[in-house]
């Protein structure tokens, strides 16, 4: 009799992805479907998807999903968690959702303390519309509305989202992790479980931002796109835990 | 129905809702509503519901979109510049095909405009706010127990209709006090809506995935969900136009349109050009949208003028005059920027078209 | 029948409450009634006021451009309401603090030093329940009874301010009724 030692999660659909080779949402869809599988969670919980590449998200799961305008998950997951506390919330969301047109709506959720988790996928471009300059966009990165690169002078220096959300009292478990190598993989994994763990325990807002490949709007190859991430990404925005609820 | 209660506007509104079934309630402070917010941070804790207070009306418009999608009958009040910020949400909203109850009690505009009572936010309300092809049941209170029965009425239609539905009230309706009587219910009605267990996202256990969402890339399933929401308005237009018709009997000499306080001080000034021996008679829309065209053409076709009173620079009027068709002439008369007419000013304008 | 009245002061002088009171005693005794207040910035700390509607029909106007009383707790109101009121109608002023007068022939003036009658009493604070008195004893829009009964049932758990306003109410109401009998 075969042992089965490796399969799709229940919570993943048998749907085949859109996204671009070597972009890194899939990974992180399947490492979100792992949780709620092992954590038994997955027949109550409820997605909600951005605008931007992940907006078909729900194709891929087999969870509940709502889909909400550009930037507006996390109070779509505050009505919706309110009304029905037993429920799992999560959204999923990317830097132009979350870290631009969003930001009012993320920094209140997290204040307030939404008993929710917010996975965060961090590429530093706008992926869907075309490769556009993101708050994420790191200093002299190339884009289609920065063409000679991001001038911080003009733009500023990408915005640290987690680094932000730590400053803040409420929010429980905020952490920055990646998914560039199998080692991060695992990491990542982790802290995407600890989050939804927290939350099913009734802990409060829960945040795992993910550093993520974009090679066909980085214009490069995707096997040359994680070591892009490792050199550009990784020492500006620092992968590690910064809150944790046992800490507070 | 129970005893009766001297209340003002917006908290007679709050407890509608809550009379309704409704135990969730999102908001962002504005004058002249936030009475509906101060009494319902009071009340919904009282009856086990949520009451939140949200960091804009962006975000309570989504509020509204995740207890909805949830299954929740929710609601939210808010005055013209915070409607423009729901606008986005109400298309959203609309397309989803969620029900929710939106209170708009009107102030004066445009921009920040003042606190003052106004209806200028008749087109937002009737012609869309938000973007693409959507409609919102328009229910336009003029008195305070009218906006109590018309609370009732939307949660019914929202959930009838899976529609936003809006109650247009302006800032008068909202600060009056007036004695008003709640229906007393055998059965309370539920907190959600029914049928909900159909398609609200609540978790699939058991069975396959629920979705909310209003991306159609697919230019045929757009076109599709466009003629279904179009077929919802079609039976909207058809089953839900109310308005009240008052001395449109036989020929008239005017025939006013008005709606909301606006309409009980045409009543007033009705009665002084009735003394002056003019035949006067008035349809107030109870529903803005649907629109009572047909009712309004009719009595237009037995008057020699239609007046649109309005407390807006003239709005409503563009409808007015369709409806009429060119079976008499239509004018407009109003005050906007937070002033209102007393009667006599109206009385006065009316006769001044009737004599020039 | 329809009453229509106007109390306007500062913000402060208790005149949204005056005018609570005369509607819950209107809508106890079977009338239609609108109160509708002026709202916004100019509540606080600048005038205010509020006008009520009683009728033994629907209200439809609860608008009130000529009210038939208009009660003026202060100099602002007293220029801005005096010259408002419906001719053969009825003026009621708060002499402790208004001192502009009103020349007109049209109307019956009553001067209530509201403020020094209601410190007399025990409280300053009682003035609008002077002026509200006065307004039931000049006018009869409500009953009197059913005004002090209501007052009772509202400050049941404050004893000491029902004798107190029960006072007032009834100290206003006699001075009134007195000069609409004697012509002042």
């Amino acid at each position: 009799m075969a042992l089965t030692v490796f399969k799709k999660p229940e919570a993943m659909s048998k749907n085949i992805t859109h996204y671009c080779p070597g972009c890194t949402h899939g990974v992180i869809h399947r490492l979100v479907a792992e949780a709620l599988d092992e954590l038994g969670l997955r027949e109550r919980t409820v997605g909600i998807a951005p605008v931007g590449c992940a907006v078909l998200a729900y194709n891929y799961f087999t969870v509940d999903f709502q889909e909400a305008a550009h930037g507006r998950a996390p109070a779509m997951a505050t009505g919706l968690k309110r009304t029905r506390p037993d429920l799992i919330v999560f959204t999923y969301q990317g830097d132009g959702d979350l870290a631009s047109i969003g930001t009012a709506e993320i920094i209140h959720a997290a204040n307030r303390g939404e008993k929710i988790t917010v996975i965060f996928v961090n590429n530093a471009i706008y992926g869907m519309t075309g490769g556009q300059l993101a708050p994420t966009t790191m200093p002299g990165q190339v884009t289609t509305t920065s063409p000679q690169g991001r001038n911080v002078a003009e733009m500023g220096y990408p915005l640290r989202v987690a680094d932000m959300l730590a400053t803040l009292r409420t929010p429980a478990y905020i952490a920055r992790t990646a998914v560039h190598t199998p080692q991060m993989v695992v990491q990542a994994k982790q802290c995407i479980k600890r989050a939804f763990d927290y939350q099913a325990r009734g802990v409060c807002f829960s945040l795992v931002e993910v550093l993520s490949t974009c090679p066909t709007n980085w214009g490069i190859a995707p096997v040359e796109s994680t070591a892009w991430l490792e050199q550009n990404m990784a020492p500006y925005f620092p992968i590690r835990e910064y809150k944790r609820p046992e800490e507070a | 129905m129970g005893e009766r209660l001297l209340m003002k506007g917006n908290e007679a509104i709050g407890e509608a809702a809550i009379l309704a079934g409704c135990r969730a309630y999102f908001c962002y402070p504005i004058t002249p509503q936030t009475e509906v917010a101060e009494y319902l941070a009071r009340r919904m804790p009282e009856v086990g519901g949520v009451f939140l207070q949200g960091e804009s009306e962006v975000a309570v418009g989504y509020m509204l979109f995740g207890a909805a999608a949830g299954g929740s009958k929710v609601f939210t009040t808010s005055s013209s510049p915070g409607v423009s910020l729901l606008a986005e949400a109400m298309s959203y909203l609309a397309a989803a095909e969620l029900p929710v109850v939106i209170g708009n009690v009107m102030r004066n505009g445009p921009g920040l405009g003042g606190i003052l009572p106004a209806q200028a936010d008749y087109f937002q309300a009737t012609k869309g706010g938000g973007h693409g092809d959507y409609r919102c049941l328009v229910l336009a209170p003029a008195s305070v127990q009218e906006a109590v029965d018309m609370m009732l009425l939307a949660f019914a239609k929202a959930e009838e209709y899976r529609v936003p539905v809006l109650l247009l009230a302006d800032g008068m309706i909202g600060q009056m006090m007036e004695p008003v009587e709640f229906p007393v219910f055998a059965e309370p009605p539920s907190r959600y809506t029914s049928g909900h267990e159909e398609w609200a996202t609540t978790g699939a256990r058991g069975r396959g995935q629920h979705l909310v969402k209003t991306l159609f890339l697919n230019p045929d399933a757009a076109w599709a969900h466009n003629l279904k929401l179009k077929a919802k308005y079609d039976r909207i237009e058809a089953n839900e136009v109310r308005y009240e018709a008052v001395d449109t009997q036989g020929e008239m000499d005017v025939l006013i349109v008005s709606f909301g306080t606006m309409a009980r001080v045409c009543r007033t000034a009705m009665e002084t050009l009735q003394d002056k021996g003019l035949k006067v008679g008035m349809i107030r829309p109870i529903s803005l949208y649907p629109f009572p065209a047909q009712a309004i053409r009719e009595a237009a076709s037995r008057s020699r003028l239609v007046v649109s009173v309005e407390l807006s620079m003239g709005q409503m009027v563009e409808d007015v005059d369709r409806a009429v068709q060119g079976k008499a002439p239509v004018r407009w008369y109003g005050k906007a920027g937070g002033l209102v007419p007393v009667p006599d000013d109206v009385s006065a304008a009316i006769l001044g078209m009737v004599e020039g | 029948m329809q009453h229509e009245v106007v109390f306007a002061g500062f913000g402060g002088q208790g005149i949204m409450l005056a005018g609570q009171i005369l509607a819950y005693s209107a809508m106890e005794e079977g009338f239609n009634v609108v109160w509708l207040p002026s709202y916004g910035p100019e509540m606080r700390g600048g005038t205010a006021n509020c006008s009520v509607v009683i009728s033994d029909r629907p209200v439809a106007s609860p608008i009130v451009p000529r009210p038939g009383t208009a009660v003026v707790m202060n100099n602002p109101s007293m220029e801005r309401f005096g010259p408002a009121v419906k001719p053969g109608g009825c003026l009621l002023v708060n002499s402790s603090l208004v001192n502009l007068k009103c020349d007109r022939s049209d109307v019956k003036t009553i001067l209530i030093p509201a403020n020094q009658m209601a410190i007399d009493l025990g409280s300053g604070k009682a003035a609008n329940m002077i002026v509200l008195g006065a307004y039931v004893g000049a006018t009869g829009a409500v009953s009197f009874d059913v005004l002090t009964s209501f007052v009772r049932k509202k400050f049941a758990s404050k004893p000491q301010f029902v004798e107190l306003n029960v006072k007032a109410l009834t100290a206003g109401r006699d001075l009134a009724a007195a000069a609409v009998r004697g012509g002042n």
